[in-house]
């Protein structure tokens, strides 16, 4: 089974425990009523969905409890980094070292089965 | 006047297979506290644990971490009314939930490999020590298990699943031998 490192349980749990939560970092527009409609559908409806490098959150559902965000890589399901939610968005040059120590088999923050 | 008895959702609900023990757990007062507990101490009758599946207390007075700011009292001894805070608190949230969970004891040798019949996690004696609690999965309800001894489990789940994890917990008990 998938294990996945909750940054507030301090340990590798099984996947049945936790819940996905979407895509991490969307910022809740300050004037909604301001927004066009497509504008408004664009931040609520739309989202992104690469293959490999995602930023999601993750919940911690039977479990602490806690949101929080989660690198994850979609080509492999390696979870390459995991952080408490209101942490500032990892830089591209982070998720490529991520990248680059995944490619490297090191284990670096999150972990994979 | 009509007399009604108490009914548990528990009731009969023992069960005991090659080296696995399940027997229901009487009732007890629950507590779930929120927020920062520290005061809590003294109504609880001892501190609160500072780490998430962490316990203190023993013998049927326990205080179990379920979360960052979270936590479950567990007392057989004392009333609703001796363990809620009064109305005053402000650094913390108490929610009585005595009549919200039940819970069995399960126990033996094979406790452990039964409870693995429907929860993922790592319940191995070097991984889940005594005093250990977590809340985790037990098939599909949710439940918070702590370990009272090398080999025997309280396993506490809402009372409207309770059904359904004895269910499981016999099963776990029959396949836990063979």
């Amino acid at each position: 089974m998938l294990l996945i490192h909750c940054p507030y349980c301090k340990s590798d749990l099984p996947e049945l425990e936790f819940a996905n939560a979407g895509e991490a970092h969307l910022v809740r527009p300050a004037d909604m009523s301001d927004m066009s409609d497509a504008d408004f559908a664009d931040y609520f409806f739309v989202r992104d969905n690469p293959k490999g490098v995602n930023l999601e959150r993750w919940r911690h559902a039977h479990g602490c409890g806690r949101f929080f965000n989660a690198v994850r890589d979609t080509v492999s399901d390696k979870f390459l980094k995991v952080y408490p939610a209101g942490e500032p968005r990892p830089s591209d040059a982070e998720v490529k070292a991520l990248l680059e120590a995944q490619a490297e088999g090191r284990k670096d923050g999150g972990s994979g089965a | 006047m009509a007399k009604t008895a108490r009914a548990l959702p528990n009731e009969g609900q023992d069960f005991a297979a090659t080296g696995v023990t399940i027997t229901p757990c009487q009732p007890a007062t629950r507590v779930s506290l929120r927020g920062k507990v520290a005061n809590y101490a003294r109504i609880a009758g001892f501190k609160l644990p500072g780490e998430i599946n962490e316990t203190t207390g023993d013998k049927g007075c326990h205080a179990l971490m379920l979360g960052p700011d979270e936590w479950l009292v567990i007392n057989t001894k004392k009333t609703d009314a001796d363990l809620m805070p009064g109305p005053n608190v402000k650094a913390y949230t108490a929610t009585d939930i005595s009549h919200r969970n039940t819970g069995w004891t399960v126990s033996g040798p094979l406790a452990e490999t039964a409870l693995a019949v429907g929860c993922p996690r790592d319940l191995r004696l070097e991984a889940f020590p005594v005093g250990a609690c977590a809340r985790t999965i037990f098939g599909k309800a949710e439940v918070v298990l702590l370990r009272t001894s090398k080999t025997s489990f309280r396993v506490e789940c809402w009372r409207s699943f309770a059904p359904y994890t004895f269910g499981l917990l016999k099963e776990g008990a029959r396949d836990a031998a063979l």
